[in-house]
């Protein structure tokens, strides 16, 4: 019974010592990231490549989902704004849904599954192939090699990517709150203008954009550097990757917003 | 994949990215109406205030004139005091009467500047004299409820 109960104390004390420590590492290896980016932009080839395989790579998918979340916000937002008979409001209900919550947090979910988890496959491979310890051989830091361009990739494309979620939905919110159900356009258009502000809302959107992408490329690149080097160590890191960072998108949009908007 | 085909595509990227993000602040926000240029700040004290907010509009003739940029509560008096930034390009006259008013029946309320004759202006650092306090429906309501009792009991 005593043996039992200490038992289970010490499995608990070592779930959070791990936590700690983990977090702990991830830390220094942020800081060991920002400390090597000075070399690593010696080469911004290798960034620019990055940002062409998680930036331009994700353009599909975020246009593509930022079109039908916007006409689907313009189709639910017309059926419950039409029982008021204030339909106008429309492109309010659109634009800033859009802009403050769903373009940040829909697309960083989005860029974690499309990008992150490539990231974290790519890194964790290259050090089950001991690619990253040939590479300390050879006196090249991998870090500031491998992972700070796939870092500085993530942030770069991360704010761009939001921009153009939240662009493309309110292109679909137009199309099918304008031309389909026919709200009209010059009130859609005027009043969205009147009521969404380029500081509290877009540049806050933005603000919210780059905090995720920091978030999603740090927990991806160190999720890789973590893995365990097998083909078991690899998927898993991969999973947690999308999981963790899909979480800590969620509780960091929560407390920014709490900080953004509580004021108003 | 060659070096200048790559980089072609990400220059794309990053400019459609900012494309979207101009995009934002000119058609969807208000960038392009906001003149960031001078103001000159009065004050106000209304009785009751009603829903007002800072930022909220104060407009004159229904254009755009000012922005709400303060708001606190007078202890001594029991009333809001109203600070207004308004746009330096425009003055009104001394005995302008600021109302609050409300934007349809259900839309955010604004203060609205009723110009007077005067021919001295407000300068930066005054009061508005004369103001005209939100219209509250439910004592509208109610004020018409009563009437409609009492005439109601006149006629018996």
């Amino acid at each position: 019974m005593d043996n039992l109960v200490v038992r289970a104390l010490g499995a608990l004390g070592r779930q959070v010592t791990t936590r700690i420590w983990r977090l702990g590492y991830a830390s220094r290896f942020f800081i060991a990231i920002l400390m090597a980016s000075g070399t690593s932009f010696r080469r911004i080839h290798l960034t620019i490549r990055e940002i062409y395989f998680t930036g331009v790579l994700s353009l599909i998918i975020i246009l593509v989902s930022g079109l039908f979340v916007g006409m689907v916000l313009g189709l639910q937002g017309y059926d419950t704004l039409q029982r008021y008979g204030s339909t106008e409001a429309l492109g309010v209900l659109v634009a800033l849904s859009l802009v403050r919550e769903l373009g940040p947090v829909v697309a960083a979910l989005l860029f974690a599954s499309r990008a992150g988890s490539a990231i974290t496959a790519e890194i964790g491979l290259m050090k089950a192939t001991e690619q990253l310890s040939a590479m300390e051989m050879m006196a090249i830091d991998p870090i500031a090699r491998v992972v700070a361009p796939r870092f500085w990739g993530g942030v770069v494309s991360m704010p761009l990517l939001a921009a153009l979620f939240s662009a493309m939905g309110i292109f679909g919110g137009y199309l099918v709150g304008v031309q389909l159900i026919g709200v009209d356009e010059g009130s859609f258009w005027s009043q969205m203008q009147a009521s969404v502000d380029f500081r509290q809302d877009i540049v806050n959107g933005v603000i919210k954009s780059v905090v995720f992408g920091v978030i999603v490329s740090w927990v991806a690149v160190f999720e890789g550097f973590d893995a365990e080097p097998t083909a078991a160590g690899v998927s898993g890191a991969t999973t947690r990757t999308v999981v963790t960072s899909s979480l800590a998108i969620l509780a960091a949009d929560f407390i920014l917003t709490a900080f953004m908007f509580s004021g108003i | 994949m060659s070096r200048t085909k790559l980089d072609l595509l990400v220059g794309f990227f990053v400019a459609i990215g900012f494309a979207a993000l101009v995009f934002l602040a000119l058609k969807v926000g208000n960038l392009s109406s906001a003149n960031n240029g001078e103001t000159y700040a009065i004050q106000a004290k209304f009785d009751n205030i009603g829903g007002l907010k800072v930022r909220g509009a104060v407009k004159s003739a229904g254009v755009v004139v000012g922005r709400v940029a303060d708001i606190r509560f007078d202890a001594e008096t029991y009333t809001a005091i109203v600070t207004i930034q308004v746009d330096a390009r425009y003055v009104f006259p001394r005995d302008t009467i600021a109302t609050i008013n409300t934007s349809g029946l259900l839309g955010e309320q604004y203060i609205g500047f009723e110009v007077g004759g005067d021919a001295d202006m407000l300068k930066s650092g005054d009061s508005i004299k004369k103001t005209q306090s939100a219209v509250v429906l439910e004592k509208l309501i109610s004020q018409f409820m009563f009437n409609k009792a009492a005439d109601g009991g006149e006629k018996k």
